[in-house]
Parts: structure tokens; C-alpha cells; sequence
């Protein structure tokens, strides 16, 4: 087996053996559920599709996905074992992809698992199969993001709060800064170009474009770059500190 | 089987290990000595691969640390300080983790484990998982990821460290006897072991090699004990 696999089988059953993937789970599950029924109201909408699931999923993930990925390298650190990782025979980009793709993996189980939601649509109308399916592929890749820009700071700081803490203060600034009302805000003093800029470097318009069904070239390429990126940050952080 | 040529690395303003070099031979066991800080883990963990030398380079079964690592990694086995392992996981499933890295696939992977289960003996915790484990079972479990693979150049950085009296002597009968067909370094502050163990020693005080001996021949010339010769080595270079 290729070291890049055994490091990601073996990543991904250690979510599963301790209570850190059940307890993400539930708590997700829950949340993603509540917002959708509470907060925006599914029911008395009576459109059968899943805008209101999908509206609300950026701003749980900034919270959720960094407390995934806050522990898979800060742990490693800590406790000694990225010795042992680094000593066997696996290169760095192997370690971190690994790793990486398994907590994406993981994420995207979470996300298979709101699959009651869909039926719920599916029976209460007739939905729209492809709005759906790009709905589904946006919120993986936002997670990829998110996750990725977790791995890195996970890599730059032994200590899990610290990690979870800068994540999730980046995640968030990706997504705010492309809110009507913090771009409204931003024209007030800067020009039309440079609102527009942050505009498109927020991930919360390329996020809504694929959920309207539309697969753009370049909103996916925005995601792509935007993992690889941090991913390959990660992997020179890492290199840089494993022994510090 | 490895050579050490003017390794050297600094942490900021520390020297960690200033130009040591060395070559071990099949069948030697190396004890490397020395206080507290003095380079030990420093040097180990740059012959491993986990940390990249300043300057100077070492070779491992002909693969250059700085070119191979992979194939560096792949010729030994190294037990860290504390011998660090995935406390989640059982014994048998961490041992399978390694066996997925180092390629040991199907009947030679349960050959493997047939072998260095018992060797180790660590059958009785096979199945428990490793955070459950006392300090000398940990440090086996180590030793056994160290072994799996049967590698020719092994690399132990303390390992009797914290175990009881019969785990000391379990751990060093089991390095006196793979100490014939391979090569061996062992660090330690533990001057019995070296006495017990090792056919040959470096002591290093503030990552320079202070003396490179044989323990016999250490106290042939110094007439004394090793406790007295080491206080007496790694104490004239503080004063100077």
C-alpha cells in the first residue's frame, strides 16, 4: 500500500475511534437541521427545494470545520507522534495529503448524512436533481476551504485553541467579506474596483453561484486554488516546525 | 554502515551538535553518552531524517540524509525519545500502520508480526489500546515499530529509559542479541548499560565527540571506573 493511503485509512478510522466523529455528527446534523426549519422557516416557505438548507451551511462550517481540523497536526505535535511520522518512510506531501483528505472524507460522510433532507424535498415536491447536486458539490468544496485553511494553522501552532481560534477567524473573513452589507460598507470608502475584487475573492459568491446551479470554470477553480493553496502552505509550515 | 561526517546544527543562538562525525560498523553496538542537552537526540534525529543539518551529511546503508531520505527512513529503525504512538489506536492496529508504510504486505506482514510480537513481548496487550499501556509496554510497543521491518542500522534514542529493573534487562539482552548481524546506536546517560551492552562508545558534551572507545579500553587507560571517566571528560570541557 502506498504510504499516502495507509496515512489517510489510518487517519480516518481514528476520527471513528474516538468520540470526536460522533459527537461533530450529531452536533452537526442537529445544527444543520435546526436552521433549516427554524431559522428559515422550510415549511412555511413551501418551495420544494434546498436553498434554506444550503444558505446557512457557511456559517455553521466556520465553526465546524476548523474544530475538525484543528487536531491534525497541532495534536501530532504535541503529543510527539509527527516524529514517528516524519521518521518512517513518507514524505512530507504524503503526510499532509493524507491527513488531509481524510478529514475531507470525513466531512463529506457529515454531509452524505443530510441526505433525509433531500428525501424530505423529494417528497414534499418535485425538486430540481441538478440544483441540488451543485448544491451539495459547493458545500464540499467550502468545506475543502475550510478545511485546508484549518490543516495550515493546525500546522503552525502546538496549541489546538490557538489553531481553532486563527481558522476560524480566517474562515470568517472569507465569507463576511463578501456580504452585501460588508461590501455596501467597503464602497463607502473604497473604489468601485477594489469592492469588487473582495467581492469575488470572498468565497461567499462563489459559493452562491454554484448553488444557483451553474458550475462556472472559474468558481471552481476559486475553490481548487484556494485548497491547494493552503494545502501546499501547510506542507512548507510544516517541514519549517516539526521538530520546534 | 553509517557515516557521519561534520554534522552540525544550531537551534537560534544553541549549538545543538558542533561537527561530530562517526562510522558504525556491522555488528557494533554504539552507545552514545553523554549529559543531559548534550546533543544526543539532536544527532539521532538528523541520521534519521526528521530534522536537516545545518552542515555536514551522513550516509545510511549508502543512502545520503540529504539526498534519500526516503531511502534513509527505510533502511532503519528508530525509537524516539518517549517512543511516541497513536494513543487511540490498539497495539495490533498501530503495528498494521506501520506494516501499510513500510510496504510488508500479506504473509510476510503476519511473518513480521509473528516475529517481533513475541520478541517484544508484548502478545499479552495486543489488543488494548496504546494510551491504556504503562511506560514499559509503550516503550516495547516502540521498539516493536521499530523492528518490524528488520531493518540493518537501528536507532534507539533511550530506550530503557523508565522502565522497571526486569524490562532494563529484557530490553538489553534483546539488543546484545540483535547486536551481531546488525548495527546498532543507542543513546543513554545510563553507564551500566553501556557497560553491558556496548562494544563501543562516544561521549559527547555540548555536540562535540569528547571520546571514542571501547568501554574495555576506557578503563584499561583511566584505571578507573566509567562514572569516574565520564564526570572527569564531560567536566574538563565546562571548565575550558
Amino acid at each position: 500500500m502506498n504510504s499516502f493511503w495507509a496515512v489517510f485509512k489510518r487517519e480516518l478510522k481514528s476520527y471513528f475511534a474516538t468520540p470526536l466523529a460522533y459527537v461533530f455528527l450529531v452536533i452537526f446534523l442537529v445544527a444543520s437541521g435546526l436552521l433549516t426549519f427554524n431559522r428559515e422557516k422550510f415549511f412555511e416557505l413551501r418551495q420544494a427545494d434546498m436553498h434554506t438548507f444550503f444558505v446557512n451551511l457557511p456559517w455553521l462550517m466556520i465553526f465546524m470545520v476548523p474544530a475538525t481540523a484543528m487536531r491534525l497536526w497541532a495534536e501530532e505535535r504535541k503529543v510527539g507522534t509527527v516524529e514517528l511520522l516524519c521518521t518512517l518512510p513518507i514524505t512530507i506531501p504524503q503526510a499532509v495529503l493524507g491527513k488531509f483528505f481524510a478529514a475531507w472524507t470525513f466531512l463529506g460522510i457529515a454531509l452524505a448524512l443530510t441526505f433525509p433532507m433531500v428525501l424530505t424535498v423529494a417528497y414534499l415536491g418535485d425538486p430540481d436533481g441538478g440544483l441540488i447536486a451543485t448544491g451539495y458539490v459547493a458545500s464540499f468544496l467550502m468545506a475543502g476551504s475550510f478545511l485546508a485553511i484549518g490543516c495550515f494553522f493546525s500546522a503552525v501552532s502546538k496549541n489546538q485553541v490557538i489553531a481553532f481560534v486563527l481558522a476560524g477567524v480566517a474562515c470568517a473573513l472569507l465569507v463576511f467579506a463578501g456580504l452585501p452589507s460588508m461590501l455596501n460598507y467597503f464602497s463607502t470608502f473604497l473604489p468601485a474596483g477594489l469592492v469588487s475584487a473582495i467581492g469575488t475573492m470572498s468565497l461567499q459568491e462563489h459559493f452562491a453561484s454554484l448553488q444557483r446551479g451553474v458550475v462556472r470554470f472559474n468558481d471552481v477553480a476559486y475553490f481548487v486554488l484556494l485548497i491547494a493553496g493552503w494545502v501546499a502552505a501547510c506542507t512548507v509550515v510544516l517541514d519549517e516546525r516539526k521538530a520546534c | 554502515m553509517i557515516e557521519v561526517k561534520e554534522l552540525r546544527r544550531s537551534f537560534g543562538p544553541v549549538v545543538a551538535v558542533d561537527g561530530i562525525s562517526f562510522g558504525v560498523e556491522k555488528g557494533q553496538v554504539l552507545g552514545l553518552l553523554g549529559p543531559n542537552g548534550a546533543g544526543k537526540t539532536t544527532a539521532m534525529r538528523m541520521i534519521t531524517c526528521y530534522i536537516r543539518p545545518d552542515s555536514g551529511t551522513a550516509t545510511v546503508c549508502g543512502h545520503d540524509i540529504r539526498k534519500d531520505p526516503i531511502g534513509v527512513r527505510r533502511s532503519l529503525g528508530y525509537l524516539a525519545e518517549n517512543s511516541p504512538a497513536y494513543g487511540e489506536m490498539t497495539v495490533g492496529g498501530f503495528l498494521n500502520f506501520i506494516c501499510d508504510v513500510r510496504r510488508i504486505k500479506g504473509a510476510d506482514r503476519k511473518k513480521a508480526l509473528d516475529r517481533v510480537v513475541p520478541m517484544c513481548s508484548i502478545d499479552s496487550v495486543y489488543h488494548q489500546t496504546i494510551e491504556t499501556l504503562s511506560k514499559g509496554y509503550k516503550r516495547r510497543v516502540g521498539l516493536a515499530q521499530a523492528l518490524i521491518h528488520d531493518p540493518q542500522v537501528l536507532i534507539l534514542d533511550e530506550p530503557t529509559d523508565g522502565l522497571d529493573p526486569n524490562q532494563k534487562h529484557d530490553v538489553r539482552q534483546l539488543i546484545t542479541s540483535m547486536g551481531k548481524d546488525k548495527c546498532i546506536i543507542i543513546s543513554t546517560h545510563i553507564l551500566e548499560e553501556v557497560e553491558a551492552i556496548c562494544s563501543r562508545t562516544i561521549i559527547v558534551a555540548k555536540g562535540k565527540v569528547l571520546v571514542d572507545s571501547t568501554p574495555k579500553q576506557l578503563k584499561e587507560q583511566h584505571k578507573v571506573g566509567l562514572e569516574e571517566i565520564f564526570r572527569k571528560v564531560t567536566k574538563m570541557k565546562k571548565i575550558a
